[in-house]
């Protein structure tokens, strides 16, 4: 892409040979090559540390069943292994595919290379049992302890009407009392000893403070955090497997749920990762109309943060105002797609329909009444003299700590690294927009604060280019799989008539491969990453999320600090636990 | 004053102090909807006024639970604490000439005294609960009670020497040429910061700060317990505007109206200011407000005290 070498040779020529087991020339175009199982490490370190622009960033760690797929690579076994990296020099990722199989599938950890690789490899784990030799901590992370079998394994049914009728027996109720239990020593705890006491807090799963189901264990030394940890998995909802027996298009409400606050902004790159797959053109209205969409669910979203933010912080008027403000972009949202906070609004091949008359007049009132509010807010929250002493200097992070940790979106660029993947990997027709891409120097909760907000000013910078710039055209590609098929034609020959049958009824199929879409989404990169098997409903559907990676960083954000700055830590963050556990 | 006299203005101090609390819980969650850009009750009575009795009817039918692991002596005892210690410095406080219950020669040291009560409250209900959020909710209030009790008594010496006495009365009478406000202004500020600390509410709710500690001291009280700590409250918040009204603004004194009409005018203003704050502010950290008293409020309140000495010497 930039004129750098092809990072395949590369790792063939340093490497050997057998370092590269087969090479794989995926839809989305990102270099895959397959690597052996013992072979990990070495091929992940020279490309985390040796390679000519370093993969610095442990973007993705998944895994495909593959036992039961039609189209599927020679010589592959029950499982493989997915590791996506990226690159910054190289602005490119790369994907490493790992076989593994039997009945006790096993790969050693990468914990030792990326301190992200530990959520990850736990979900490895926990939802196909594929064991991680080496890992400090493999216990199930999404499910609860005493689940039995792993949810993305082929074998384990997706309904409840699949399973045995559910019956909590006595002991089975109170061996899940005793699961929740804090055993310290089992979270990397102190436990205390003899003679040596440990204050140790429980924070959530429900708490104020936590927005949202996720649980924090604190040790403490009288309001100090020593040393803590973070229980998931309380807002699992099988998103991934739902998406293995929903129709492709059925599946788009699905991800409005995954970053509930985000909107349409989840449905983006899903959507157009099945476009990457069918190979469908989106016309250029479709294309604006989605990015108007898009910023306006960015703004919502970023008001909802800085109100709760504030609150967290225990300012107790900023969240009406803000909520006010969301209120009116909602009623945008609603004019234009009948849904608020879950619109279900883009379809494959464009949106579900045109503009409504008057929507441009709604806009430019929003455009005209939102910037007086933020010059407000600036003074209530951010000019407060209070707010800035909780924030500066609390939850501090390094650049390239925040890259190890996979952190992407606003809290990366308020490490000072201006990386937004709109500007960087325009997709959806982002590179005909103007705008700049905030950042902040001092990595801290105040900095993450700063960037958001300089961010809803840019959205809006974005919107009004959208309002003055609407294309005219068509809301929906010609494209026999856009989905719902047009019915232009249906009465005019039985053929158009029965595919446009099976397009609505079965919906439609995707030819059968693998695509990768990242989007810079409201809380950081959302990529989904989606394996076709030639069929109405996807094989594989991944959704690497941004808030996962985030979360998994707050134990080493709030070391040492105080239970009040964990709580500024948690807001300035910005996650929705829906986004986490998925 | 006669025995009866005294009895009838002890009931009368009691219900008008209880009814202004009552009102006091429907001005604040009304404004606070004003501020808000939000209704706030309105559906009880006309304009919502009736909406506190409704409270506490509400409150008075919860089941007034105690937890198993409580220490149950002490987590019964906490809640009168608060309100019981709050209730009793209105003792000493002079809504209009005679009118205090008990006018005594050392009314300020009493109402200092008193009103430090209610940390004991506090501390004792955040540690019988035995539940580890009301415990961290009882220590930052005792830290933070211990860290402005010593700059509130240091900045009303300055009130004192002015007045030449510890009696509230007299302390009012005292102004009348001009209200301490004016010369005191540097002591008004001080003793508004650690009066709002003394009430806990925002910018000083640290020992329940909702978004930290569940809701602090109280997390595991419900029902009449709860309301006694709730009502606790906006009893302390009139108990403290009465006494900036009192040391401060010049009491009672004032021109055309009755002299309690006056009182509480100008305890009203200042409880609206307070209710204001609430609005406005967000929390510091507990180890900020702790600073914030020693190093700021602690040594602004000394130099205050001597440069009044120091005029009052160099006056004579």
């Amino acid at each position: 892409m930039n004129g750098r070498t092809d990072i395949i040779q590369e790792v063939e020529a340093r490497l050997g040979s057998a370092a590269v087991a087969a090479r794989e020339t995926p839809r989305d175009g990102v270099a895959t090559f397959w690597t052996p199982a013992g072979r990990v490490g070495e091929v992940l370190g020279y490309l985390k540390n040796a390679a000519t622009g370093p993969y610095a960033m442990l973007y993705d760690l998944t895994a495909i069943d593959e036992r039961v797929r039609e189209h599927r690579a020679d010589g592959v076994s029950d499982f493989t292994v997915v590791y996506q990296l990226y690159s910054f020099e190289r602005n490119e990722y790369v994907r490493v595919k790992v076989a593994v199989g039997g009945e006790q599938p096993e790969i050693p950890t990468v914990t030792g290379l990326w301190p992200a690789a530990n959520w990850y490899e736990r979900e490895l784990w926990d939802m196909f049992g594929i064991r991680v030799a080496g890992h400090p901590n493999l216990r199930r992370i999404l499910m609860p302890p005493w689940w039995t079998g792993h949810p993305l394994r082929k074998d384990h049914p997706a309904r409840a009407t699949e399973l045995p009728e559910f019956h909590l027996s006595a002991e089975a109720e109170a061996a899940q009392a005793a699961a929740l239990e804090v055993r310290p020593e089992e979270w990397g705890l102190d436990s205390g000893g003899p003679g040596r006491e440990v204050q140790i807090l429980n924070l959530g799963p429900h708490h104020p403070g936590t927005h949202g189901l996720l649980r924090m264990v604190l040790q403490l030394e009288g309001e100090e955090i020593v040393a803590s940890a973070a229980d998931i998995g309380y807002h699992h909802r099988g998103a991934e497997k739902m998406g293995e027996r929903q129709s492709w298009h059925s599946y788009i409400p699905y991800t409005d749920r995954i970053d509930y606050l985000g909107g349409v902004l989840n449905e983006f790159p899903y959507v157009l990762a099945v476009e990457k797959l069918a190979g469908i053109a989106v016309p250029p209205r479709a294309m604006v109309i989605r990015v108007m969409m898009a910023e306006l669910s960015r703004i919502a979203s970023h008001l909802v943060w800085y109100g709760t933010f504030a609150a967290d912080l225990g300012a107790m008027s900023p969240v009406f105002y803000m909520f006010t403000d969301r209120e009116k972009l909602l009623e945008i949202v609603e004019a234009v797609t009948g849904g608020r906070m879950h619109p279900g609004w883009f379809r494959i091949g464009g949106v579900a329909a045109d503009l409504p008359r008057g929507w441009d007049g709604l806009v430019r009132d929003f455009l005209d009444y939102l910037p007086a509010r933020l010059a407000e807010y600036e003074t209530l929250v951010m000019k407060s003299m209070i707010v800035k002493r909780r924030t500066c200097g609390v939850g501090q992070l390094m650049a390239a700590e925040a890259v190890a940790w996979g952190m992407t979106g606003p809290n990366l660029r308020a490490c000072g690294l201006e990386w937004d993947f709109r500007r960087k990997q325009p997709y959806g027709g982002y590179e005909n927009f103007e705008f700049e891409v905030p950042t902040a120097t001092g990595g801290d909760c105040y900095a993450r604060a700063e960037v958001r907000v300089a961010e809803i000013r840019q959205s809006l910078r974005i919107v009004e280019q959208c309002l003055k710039n609407m294309p005219a055209g068509e809301y929906m590609s010609d494209h026999p799989l856009a989905t719902p098929p047009r019915k232009a034609r249906t009465r005019q020959d039985i053929e158009t008539l029965i595919t446009h049958f099976l397009g609505v009824s079965w919906g439609p199929v995707i030819p059968p491969g693998e695509a990768f879409v990242a989007s810079e989404g409201a809380k950081g990169n959302n990529g989904y990453y989606l394996v076709s098997d030639g069929n109405t409903m996807s094989y594989r559907t991944r959704i690497r999320t941004p808030s996962f990676a985030h979360l998994q960083a707050v134990p080493a954000l709030c070391r040492g600090q105080t239970v009040a700055d964990l709580i500024a830590i948690l807001g300035s963050l910005d996650y929705v636990l829906a986004d986490v556990d998925r | 004053m006669s025995p009866a006299g005294t009895i009838v203005l002890i009931l009368g101090t009691l219900i008008g102090v209880l009814s202004a609390a009552a009102l006091l819980i429907w001005v604040e969650r009304r404004g606070l909807a004003l501020l808000q850009d939000r209704l706030g009750p309105n559906r009880v009575g006309p304009l919502g006024l009736v909406q506190p009795l409704a409270d506490m009817v509400k409150i008075m039918l919860k089941e007034d639970w105690i937890p198993p692991q409580a220490d149950r002596a002490v987590f019964v005892l906490a809640p009168m604490l608060v309100l019981g210690g709050t209730l009793a410095t209105f003792a000493v406080v002079a809504a209009g000439p005679g009118l205090a219950i008990a006018d005594l020669n050392v009314g300020l040291l009493a109402f200092l005294a008193l009103s430090s009560l209610g940390v004991y409250g506090v501390a004792l209900a955040g540690w019988s609960s035995n539940n580890k959020y009301s415990l961290l909710g009882s220590l930052r209030a005792a830290s933070q009670m211990v860290s402005y009790e010593v700059f509130m008594g240091l900045a009303l010496g300055g009130v004192v020497l002015m007045a030449g006495s510890f009696n509230l009365t007299e302390i009012v009478e005292a102004q009348r040429w001009v209200w301490f406000c004016v010369p005191q202004a540097a002591g008004l500020a001080i003793f508004l910061v650690a009066a709002l600390a003394e009430t806990r509410r925002l910018p000083f709710d640290l020992p329940e700060a909702e978004n930290e500690l569940v809701a602090g001291y109280h997390s595991e009280y419900s029902g009449m317990k709860f309301a006694m700590f709730f009502v606790g409250e906006y009893v302390g918040i009139t108990l403290i505007a009465a006494l900036v009204t009192t040391f401060y603004l010049g009491g009672w004194l004032g021109p055309w109206l009755p002299p309690v009409a006056w009182f509480v005018a100008k305890t009203a203003v200042v409880v609206c200011g307070f209710i204001v704050l609430r609005a406005a502010l967000p929390r510091p950290r507990f180890d900020q407000v702790t600073a914030l008293g020693w190093r700021v409020c602690l040594p602004l309140a000394i130099v205050n005290l001597l440069v009044t000495g120091g005029v009052l010497l160099a006056l004579e």
